[in-house]
Order: C-alpha cells, then sequence, then structure tokens
C-alpha cells in the first residue's frame, strides 16, 4: 500500500511517500538520499530501503508509529556522546515569559548557570 | 533524577560543570535532605575567580554518557510528543510509556510525560515511582563531588 509518511529526523518533520508492507515502511532511494546528510563514503541505494533497517544500518534510533504513519530517528548514542565529550555548550533559543528570545551565544564572555526546573 | 539540575558554562561557551543537582535554597530541604549551602558556595567560588574551574578530563569523568537505550528511550518520548501535540493522546502515551520502561531511571522521560498522560506529576503514581526507586536503595539526588 502506498502512503503518505511522516519522518521525523531529529525533529525535523519531512512528509515522504511510503511503501508500507506489512509491519515494513518501504522507501525509494531519491527519498533517502534527499533525507540523510550526503556521507562520502555512503553510496546511494540501489532500491527500495526498508525503514527500519534504514535506521538500524546508521545506527540511529527510530521510534515507530505505523497507525499513525509517523517515526522519529534520532542521535545515536555514540554521536551524543561525542557531542557531551565536547564540552561545547550546544547553542538554543528560548522565550521569556514576556515572549522575547534568549540565546546562549548572546551570553558569550559571561559566565552562564544554565538551570533547570519544572512547575509541575 | 529530578529537577533542579544546573549546568555551568564559561565565557568561552564551554560547559565546566555537567549536569548536577543544584538547589538554590533549603525550601525543599526536608524532603531532599539537601542543604544549599554546599552547592552554592562552590558556585559563588567559580562565578568570583576564587576556584578555577576543573580540568577537562575531570569534568568527563563526572558526565553521565547516554546508552543506545537511553538514546531509544528519547526517540520515543519525542514521538509521543509529537503526537500529542497533534491531539493523538493515546497514541503518544504507547510512547510515553516505552520510552519510560527503556529509562526508568530518567524521571524527566517518566515525570515530564505525566501531564501529558493525564496523570498528576503530583499525585500517587508519583509517590509509588517514588518509592519503588528510593526503597531499592537509588538515591533520588546524586548531587556531583566538588
Amino acid at each position: 500500500m502506498e502512503a503518505t509518511f511522516t519522518l521525523l529526523d531529529e525533529g525535523r518533520a519531512v512528509q515522504v511517500s511510503a511503501r508500507i508492507v506489512g509491519a515494513r515502511i518501504e522507501l525509494a532511494p531519491e527519498v533517502v538520499t534527499g533525507l540523510l546528510a550526503p556521507a562520502p563514503d555512503r553510496p546511494p541505494p540501489a532500491g527500495m530501503v526498508e525503514l527500519g533497517e534504514l535506521a538500524s544500518g546508521l545506527n540511529r534510533p527510530l521510534a515507530l508509529d505505523l497507525d499513525e504513519r509517523v517515526a522519529y530517528l534520532g542521535t545515536p548514542a555514540d554521536a551524543r556522546g561525542r557531542r557531551l565529550a565536547s564540552l561545547e555548550a550546544p547553542d538554543f533559543a528560548l522565550p521569556d515569559l514576556g515572549g522575547r528570545i534568549h540565546t546562549l551565544a548572546r551570553q558569550r564572555g559571561k559566565k552562564v548557570l544554565l538551570v533547570a526546573w519544572a512547575s509541575w | 533524577v529530578n529537577v533542579p539540575t544546573t549546568v555551568w558554562v564559561d565565557e568561552a561557551g564551554r560547559i565546566v560543570r555537567p549536569n548536577d543537582v543544584g538547589f538554590g535554597t533549603d525550601t525543599f530541604r526536608h524532603l531532599t535532605g539537601i542543604d544549599s549551602g554546599r552547592y552554592l558556595g562552590v558556585l559563588q567560588a567559580w562565578v568570583r575567580g576564587d576556584a578555577p574551574a576543573p580540568d577537562a578530563d575531570r569534568i568527563r569523568a563526572r558526565q553521565a554518557l547516554p546508552t543506545p537505550a537511553d538514546q531509544q528511550a528519547r526517540a520515543e518520548f519525542a514521538l509521543g510528543a509529537w503526537l500529542y501535540e497533534r491531539g493523538r493522546a493515546a497514541a503518544a502515551a504507547r510512547h510515553f510509556e516505552r520510552a519510560g520502561e527503556l529509562a526508568p531511571h530518567d524521571f524527566t522521560i517518566r515525570r515530564g510525560s505525566m501531564p501529558m498522560r493525564g496523570i498528576d506529576p503530583m499525585g500517587p503514581e508519583f509517590r509509588a515511582m517514588f518509592r519503588a526507586w528510593t526503597e531499592a536503595g537509588r538515591p533520588y539526588y546524586r548531587p556531583l563531588p566538588d
């Protein structure tokens, strides 16, 4: 069955056309090539690519909801570990209570204490 | 495993103290047993320049690096949140539950998803989860050593 499927690539939503065969989500090669960052050591796929096998080959966690026609491709543990070990604080942008956006990058030159809290 | 947690970032955008328990007051000391004074002392020493930040290897030794199961849990949680935001609460709940099974130590996932599952995050389900965790001898707060 042909269906529109939503792939969330680390949160970025991409609508793709997929062939659903039982629990298999098959993607056309051009879809896969368009989704993934170019990798010189990785030749483009020759035929249909199954989503679970694609995620496994890339060592990326895959959360799949076949009923909802959506899947989330996450970050591999080793890649996240390397990012953490770099000790570089990743930039982010968040609004304050007045809606004003603040970024970590704007604080460069100052010592920053980041506090995570929950209002519950 | 619970907030408040803090991260220190220096003037160059480099993390010099990884995720750590950091209470700014003693409001919850009767529950947590943690005095804010020790943490505020080391924080003030860093801000004032009285104590240098630890070297990179020492900082890395304090980091909790994710496992593949942790990252799978994050993917399940992120998918659940995406579904929830689109009004698909029942579908979302399946992924929140799976995420909690994969990362039972991660209360950000387990407790953080409770409001999206229609569960009071201060209610009996949370208290049961908290009791099970602590009665197994696992600390609810694990401050880093100074």
